[in-house]
């Protein structure tokens, strides 16, 4: 019999390289693998989460109050746990050897399939509000139709994310009615914003080939179902808020097909620069 | 290595329940209901743990600390998997853990979640209440919101307007 290693002093350093293999998905290729579709919605679902998460990360130790630093890194937080739970799942569909890691910091601004909305500049408070709160309203109809998605990986995920999102939603709308119905400075601002990013939410409701393919399969609702439950929960806060949405504005798109505003490439450049310039570098 | 000298589940459980969570490390991750199960599999022990919250960033730290604690009773094959459903819930936080957060300062959580996974405090506001959370410290009821959102993931900051001490909230989920 060999000897036994010392079972009373582990290899802290083992096990922690150890966890870190074992915290990702391992790219063991799913039976499904090679399914094109259905990697490519569930980058959809991870780069929304990715993107978003930045951005608001980018709050961090610059938000107008403590409390509201805190509650934006604790969303940043969830929507990046809920980014590698996609993006882990869009690995192991696709089959390829890839990780989570590898498709947020190695691919380039094409290869993103985010909703232009997310990517969108900070801008003051009000603007990070409402694109949060437009983008809130939107990710919790999706995530309850995906709890009953006919794939059980993308329901237990739905199902674990929708629970923090209920809480991201709330928070947004709350604000947002009260900053709308606030001050005149508060007022005028988050009007200014619904203003901004009205034109950006209609991508939210595009069905494409995509879309159809997942709905087909029963993986995922056609984003167009979504939209009566979002215009209630929009119209109801905005009436509250006394804001008033744009009608018939132009419509952006692109950001689902990988074509995106100058803005995604500095949320890369900046976000991916560890992993570009120190290949493989951990911590 | 004959099996029968595999130590039991229930031994098993009784090492976890000595694992404090990292970050509140006045609860076991028992307490917090976090270890799904427990069962050998041949000579390899399988561990399920489920995430508190998807981001969380103790949850690496946590299947660190269970692999120390379980190779430091001697236990060499071990296989820690993730169980995301069903999702994790403060509802599965059992009595004595409730009972050490209020101890420790921050105050459990009130009520349940609904089985369709509604939140209890959202609940409650529709029908027009608040949900009413007791200060830790000095036990009035009389407190207030700051933020749905606090120093972790699953917690809340709250502000005892008796005593006036802020407070930490484990919000529901």
């Amino acid at each position: 019999m060999p000897s036994l290693p010392d079972m009373t002093t582990p290899n802290l350093t083992a096990l922690a390289g150890q966890a870190l293999t074992e915290s990702g998905h391992v790219a063991v290729p799913a039976p499904d693998a090679g399914q094109p579709e259905f990697v490519e919605f569930l980058q959809r679902m991870g780069d929304n989460a990715l993107i978003l998460g930045h951005r608001v990360s980018e709050w961090c130790g610059h938000s107008p109050a403590l409390e509201e630093d805190i509650a934006l890194a604790n969303q940043a937080l969830d929507l990046i746990g809920q980014c590698q739970l996609w993006l882990g799942l869009a690995a192991e569909v696709e089959g390829k050897g890839r990780d989570a890691d590898a498709l947020a910091y190695l691919r380039d601004a094409g290869a993103f399939r985010n909703l232009l909305l997310v990517e969108l500049p900070n801008g003051d408070f009000g603007v990070t509000l409402m694109r949060q709160f437009l983008f809130d309203a939107f990710h919790i109809e999706m995530l309850r139709a995906l709890k009953t998605s006919s794939d059980s990986r993308v329901a237990d995920i739905a199902a674990k994310a929708e629970k923090e999102v209920a809480y991201h939603l709330e928070r947004s709308a709350d604000l947002v009615i009260r900053l709308g119905d606030g001050t005149d400075e508060s007022r005028a601002r988050m009007q200014a914003a619904l203003t901004k990013l009205w034109s950006y939410t209609g991508e939210m409701f595009v069905d494409d080939a995509v879309d159809q393919a997942m709905a087909d399969a029963g993986i995922a609702p056609l984003p167009s179902s979504l939209q009566p439950a979002w215009d209630k929960t929009v119209a109801a806060v905005l009436e509250e808020a006394t804001l008033t949405a744009p009608t018939g504005a132009w419509q952006h798109k692109g950001g689902k097909k990988g074509i995106h505003t100058e803005h995604l490439g500095y949320i890369l450049a900046e976000m991916q620069f560890l992993q570009r310039a120190y290949p493989g570098a951990r911590w | 290595m004959s099996v029968t000298t595999l130590p039991p589940t229930d031994q098993i459980w009784e090492w976890l329940s000595q694992v404090p969570d990292p970050e509140i490390p006045v609860i076991s991750l028992t307490d917090l209901g976090i270890i799904r199960d427990v069962e050998w599999q041949g000579d390899t022990l399988v561990v399920t743990v489920t995430p508190t919250y998807s981001g969380c960033p103790a949850t690496s730290v946590i299947n660190l600390d269970i692999e120390a604690a379980l190779r430091a009773h001697g236990i060499q094959k071990l296989d820690l998997k993730r169980q995301l459903s069903p999702a994790w819930t403060t509802d599965w936080i059992t009595p004595e853990g409730r009972e050490k957060l209020r101890a420790y300062g921050i105050a459990p959580p009130v009520d349940g979640t609904a089985a369709d996974g509604v939140l209890a405090g959202r609940v409650s506001r529709l029908m027009g209440n608040n949900l009413t959370i007791q200060c830790p410290r000095c036990g009035s009821t009389h407190t207030q919101k700051v933020s749905q959102f606090g120093s972790t993931p699953c917690k809340a900051s709250y502000r005892c307007a008796d005593c006036l001490e802020p407070f930490d909230y484990f919000k529901c989920i």
